[in-house]
């Protein structure tokens, strides 16, 4: 058989739920003679493989146009995508600011904030340029499955790729079905 | 049927109550968990939250008001109503702001072990981000209404219990908020204490004493290893509902 | 504006005893006289009649028509039901917002001047319509849009603007034996006490009687449990809301009939025992106040109520409470809430109104047309009303016929009416789809057009919308579902969050971002809200979806989406204040809303560019 191409990223998120992916640890070792690891911060590959990945697990939510970019591109190379942390479901900690209107937090990062030298909102084209607020994953594409958590426990990451590699509909146990 | 024969059927059981008790008191009564949030055993129940509703001879109906009749055959436990309740969850969930990874009530918050209870894990919904008033006035409590779900508990309780009245609903539809009985509408301005049993009524993190957060840590609190329908000791309803 | 003037607010206080029962009607006095009720005023009130401040704060803030901000000299709502719709009260909309240089639901700068939309105001055989403080302005055209907002601009007050302005037209297209009944007062009220009260239920039992409101309710059970019923006091409500959008009957009766219609509840208060009574005028028809006045007034002059009514041992006298604004302030146990001056919240039930209602006391709460039917029957015999309509739906219905028609207004039937004959009557033409009884009723097609109007197929309060070929269905399905989105009183957590995600739903639909998938998602997510929710209002919100869904299906499949999935908020919208800010506007700085299979930005219109 051969293996299951992941692809994983972090948008707007921590990488807590990277970190959290490789407290597997020693199971890794046993998942790694099924699944190899395309795309991801822990390769550095930076494009997707053009011929198609099994799955992408994502993390963080969607904050600016480059988020919504790198989302489309993993939706349409991704058999199955996987919003993968509280902050992918809900916006989560940088959702925060989805209560103040971008003026006020630009004005606070560029024109007011202590310590700015040269007041003004940045113009180049290669920054990406913020939404209005964050947004969780399914609001922008769709999405196949979900591990909650900030970050979801260790386990729930084995439980999810095991089902998938078994071709089984995943299912979490109470224990790795958690918020927070 | 003899006239005192008191028992109904709960997902197949024959139970027994007594007369007067609305499905939620007999069921509880009989160690049966009936997912709620705003029925509470010591306050006239609400019905707003919808969580309890239950097929009643096959209809749908609020376990939490609806009285039992002899022979009354109803459903509760079924993958038709679990479905249903997790999309009224997820609703609960969209509308407000639920954090729960900052939340100080997580681990012990109803409305996230209803969730989980339900099968929920992701919201569903597209998130409505509202923006609601934080009031940190008071020196010992804090409401912070985005993680209200607006089922009146703190209102009832601070009248019923306290006789105080200081919460009330207002606004309509969506925009429905609990406001604070004082000229500012400031909690701080009102005469609530954190003795009041108002204090600690609220199922979710949006009416919490401050300085008590995380003290339990992950893993310890009360719904992270059981779930809620195995978890509270069943709420004996109070001497003045029993009929 | 007026300067707030605390003698003023004391002398309305007095006149309402300071009866924190009439606290709804206060605050509808000081809405009127200052456009408005701030905070000070509002927990001066709160004092007044003891209730706690946030009691005050919470029904200001329910009602449509009662604001905490002062909303100047000139409240215009224009009505917004899809037959204003259809008669252009968008074209009339912007004239007003140009004219008066006012934003709808903004304050004007001056703050003289608010503008908004509000639910249908009952006057859709005439629109599209207004009221202007209150008072209705109906047949707007462009033209008479810009006097009313010249007359606005010289600050000319609504008395010196022409009186025919205000007429309010009462078209009765076709008479049954209800329409066509003239009779002086009192002669019902003579019968029934010739046969007194048990005889006249018996009589109001065989005429198998239902309640025109739309739930067909049997009329003489409900007021015989309520008699039977043991308690402090029995009421009588009328309930005069008529919320429901496309329904006017009750205008008409109120104008035409209104000694019918207090003669009906007095009968309902013999058979009971009340001697209280109450009608509930939706605020829309605020303008009918001073006439229904009058009519009591003359009634009590008739001896016809109050004090021992025609000589009889019996009292009763009727007071007339007005709502604020509120659709859902129809369903009676909401209703009751706001006569007890409260928000319009519905109860739990049961136990129901007819055993605890006003005060928690046995109460009967009917229709206005429940009302003058009991009249006739009383008057009449129970045979006179049995020669007419279905076995069991008997007598006539009356319907308040608008849309694509040639004839609109009321049109009395016998139940048992099929809908073909009534759209044949009112010349309507190439007809594709009629909304039966609102948008909580029922929305049927050509095929259908052979059923009937009666409470065993087709029923109805009264509404009856007609729609021809040349109406997009869905605009009409997004016009309902935003009018329960605007009105879910909010108690319960299905409709509460429901209807707004249905509102979302369906505007997604229409901007022509819904996939197929979402479809299957959308009906059930609709039958979660219907199934439950705690009132009508939630479980029929999502009727207009779902028939349509049913019956309409290509009508959607033809605004799908061929992609998987397309956000339902505006993309390339969400990039606009950071475009703002940074002061950019290349390619980079766009997002297009679809994304083609094989990777993104594709945008089909033309903004986006691949990065
Ligand atoms: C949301 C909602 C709105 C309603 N609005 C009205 C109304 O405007 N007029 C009315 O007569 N009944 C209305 N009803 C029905 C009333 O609750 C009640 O059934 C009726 O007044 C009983 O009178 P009847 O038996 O004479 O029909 C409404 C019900 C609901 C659920
Ligand atoms: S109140 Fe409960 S559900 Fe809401 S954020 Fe806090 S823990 Fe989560
Ligand atoms: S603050 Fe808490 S108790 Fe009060 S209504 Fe909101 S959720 Fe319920
Ligand atoms: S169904 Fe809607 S209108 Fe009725 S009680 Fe619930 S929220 Fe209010
Ligand atoms: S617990 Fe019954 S409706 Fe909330």
């Amino acid at each position: 058989m051969s293996k299951l191409r992941i692809a994983t990223c972090s948008l707007a998120g921590c990488f807590g739920c990277h970190m959290s992916f490789l407290d597997l640890d020693e199971q890794l070792a046993g998942l790694a003679e099924q699944i190899e690891l395309d795309r991801s911060p822990l390769t550095d590959i930076k494009h997707l493989a053009g011929d198609g990945i099994d799955i992408g697990l994502i993390e963080g939510g969607v904050c600016n146009a480059e988020n919504v970019h790198t989302l489309r591109e993993f939706r349409s190379r991704c058999r199955i995508l996987v919003a993968v942390g509280a902050c992918a479901l809900t916006g989560g900690v940088p959702a925060l600011r989805n209560g103040i209107p971008l003026a006020a937090c630009l004005g606070e990062a560029y024109l007011h904030g202590p310590g700015i030298e040269a007041a003004g909102v940045p113009d180049d084209p290669e920054l990406p340029l913020l939404l209005d607020r964050v947004y969780p994953l399914h609001e922008v594409v769709r999405i196949d499955h979900v591990l909650p958590g900030c970050p979801p426990p260790a386990a729930a990451f084995h439980a999810l790729l095991t089902a998938i590699i078994a071709g089984q509909p995943p299912a979490l146990e109470y224990a790795l079905r958690r918020f927070d | 049927m003899n006239g005192n024969d008191f028992t109904f059927v709960l997902d197949g059981e024959n139970i027994r109550f007594e007369p007067g008790q609305t499905i939620m008191e007999a069921a509880t009564q009989a160690g049966i968990y009936i997912p709620h949030l705003c029925y509470h055993a010591d306050y006239r129940p609400r019905g707003s939250c919808k969580l309890c509703t239950v097929k009643i001879n096959g209809r749908f109906g609020s376990a939490c008001t609806m009285p039992v009749q002899p022979g009354m055959q109803i459903d509760n436990d079924t993958d038709e109503l679990t479905a249903m309740r997790r999309r009224l969850v997820q609703m609960l969930f969209v509308e407000g702001n639920h954090y729960c990874p900052h939340c100080e009530k997580s681990g012990n918050c109803q409305l996230q072990a209803v969730a989980y209870h339900v099968g929920m894990t992701d919201s569903h919904y597209p998130h409505f981000y509202p923006l609601r008033q934080l009031d940190a006035s008071h020196p010992d409590m804090l409401l912070d209404r985005d993680r209200c779900i607006a089922c009146e508990l703190c209102v009832r309780a601070s009248l019923e219990s306290d006789g105080k009245a200081v919460f009330g609903l207002a606004g309509r539809g969506s925009r429905t908020r609990v406001v604070v009985n004082s000229e500012s509408g400031l909690l701080g301005d009102s005469d609530f204490s954190a003795d009041d049993v108002a204090a600690r009524i609220c199922p979710t993190g949006a009416l919490i004493p401050k300085r008590e957060a995380y003290l339990r840590p992950i893993g310890a609190r009360q719904y992270d290893l059981r779930d809620i329908a195995h978890n509270a000791p069943p709420d004996p309803p109070s001497p003045e509902q029993m009929p | 504006m007026q300067a707030v003037d605390y003698r003023q607010i004391n002398r309305i206080l007095d006149e309402h005893r300071r009866d924190p029962l009439r606290l709804v009607q206060i605050l509808v006095r000081i809405q009127h006289d200052y456009g408005g009720c701030p905070p000070a005023v509002r927990d001066y009130i709160a004092k007044a009649v003891n209730v706690p401040q946030a009691q005050v704060h919470g029904v200001v803030e329910f009602y449509h028509f009662l604001s905490p901000e002062r909303l100047g000299d000139y409240r215009i709502y224009l009505s917004d039901n899809i037959t204003d719709r259809m008669l252009g009260n968008e074209r009339i909309m912007a004239v007003l917002q140009q004219d008066l240089q006012v934003r709808r639901g903004q304050p004007r700068a001056d703050g003289r001047v608010h503008l908004d939309y509000t639910s249908c105001t009952g006057l859709c055989d005439q629109g599209p319509a207004l009221l202007v403080n209150g008072r209705p302005i109906t047949r707007l055209t462009p033209a008479l849009a810009g006097e009313i907002a010249e007359r606005i601009n010289a600050a000319e007050p609504l008395d010196a603007w022409p009186a025919h302005w205000f007429q309010v037209e009462e078209s009765l297209r076709l008479a049954g034996p209800v329409l066509a009944a003239r009779s002086e007062p009192g002669r019902a009220l003579q019968a029934a006490f010739q046969q007194g009260p048990e005889r006249l239920l018996k009589e109001i039992d065989r005429s198998g009687l239902r309640g025109r409101g739309g739930a067909g309710f049997r009329t003489a059970l409900k007021w015989r449990v309520s008699r039977d019923a043991p308690g402090k006091a029995h009421y009588v409500v009328c309930n005069a809301d008529e919320g429901e959008p496309g329904t006017f009957k009750d205008r008409t009766l109120l104008t035409r009939f209104a000694d019918e219609v207090f003669e009906g509840m007095t009968l309902g208060a013999y058979v009971i025992g009340a001697e209280q009574g109450f009608l509930y005028l939706r605020a829309e028809y605020g303008w009918l106040y001073p006439h229904l006045v009058a009519v009591l007034a003359r009634r009590r002059a008739e001896h016809l109520l109050g004090h021992q009514i025609l000589g009889h041992d019996f009292n009763f006298d009727i007071d007339i409470h007005l709502g604020a604004g509120a659709y859902v302030a129809g369903e009676e146990s909401a209703l009751i809430e706001s006569l007890e001056g409260q928000r319009a919240v519905p109860r739990t039930r049961p136990p129901y109104t007819a055993t605890h209602g006003y005060l928690h006391q046995p109460t009967i709460c009917n229709n206005v047309e429940t009302f003058v039917k009991t009249t006739l029957i009383a008057r009449n015999g129970a045979d006179w009303f049995l020669a007419s309509g279905t076995r069991h739906s008997p007598g006539t219905k009356l319907l308040s016929v608008s849309g694509d028609v040639a004839r609109p207004g009321i049109y009395e039937y016998p139940f048992g009416v099929s809908v073909q004959t009534i759209l044949d009557a009112c010349g309507a033409t190439d007809t594709q789809a009629v909304q039966v009884g609102g948008p909580s009723g029922t929305c049927i097609t050509p095929l259908e057009f052979g059923r009937a109007i009666s409470f065993e197929d087709l029923s109805t309060g009264g509404s009856f919308m007609v729609f021809n070929r040349s109406r997009d269905m869905l605009a009409v399905v997004q016009n309902f579902t935003h009018f329960f989105a605007g009105e879910s009183c909010g108690f319960c957590t299905p409709c509460r969050v429901g209807t707004q995600l249905l509102r979302q739903s369906i505007d997604k639909i229409m901007a022509g971002h819904a996939s197929a998938r979402e479809l299957a998602d959308i009906a059930e997510t609709a039958s979660t809200i219907r199934s439950m929710s705690h009132c009508g209002l939630g479980q029929t919100c999502a009727n207009p979806l779902l028939d349509t869904l049913q019956r309409m299906r290509p009508l959607y499949e033809s605004r799908l989406t061929s992609l998987d999935f397309v956000p339902g908020f505006d993309l390339d919208g969400a990039l606009a204040p950071a475009r703002e800010l940074s002061r950019r506007d290349d390619a980079a700085a766009h997002l297009g809303q679809r994304c083609d299979e094989l990777g993104c930005i594709v945008n089909s219109e033309g903004a986006g560019a691949r990065r």
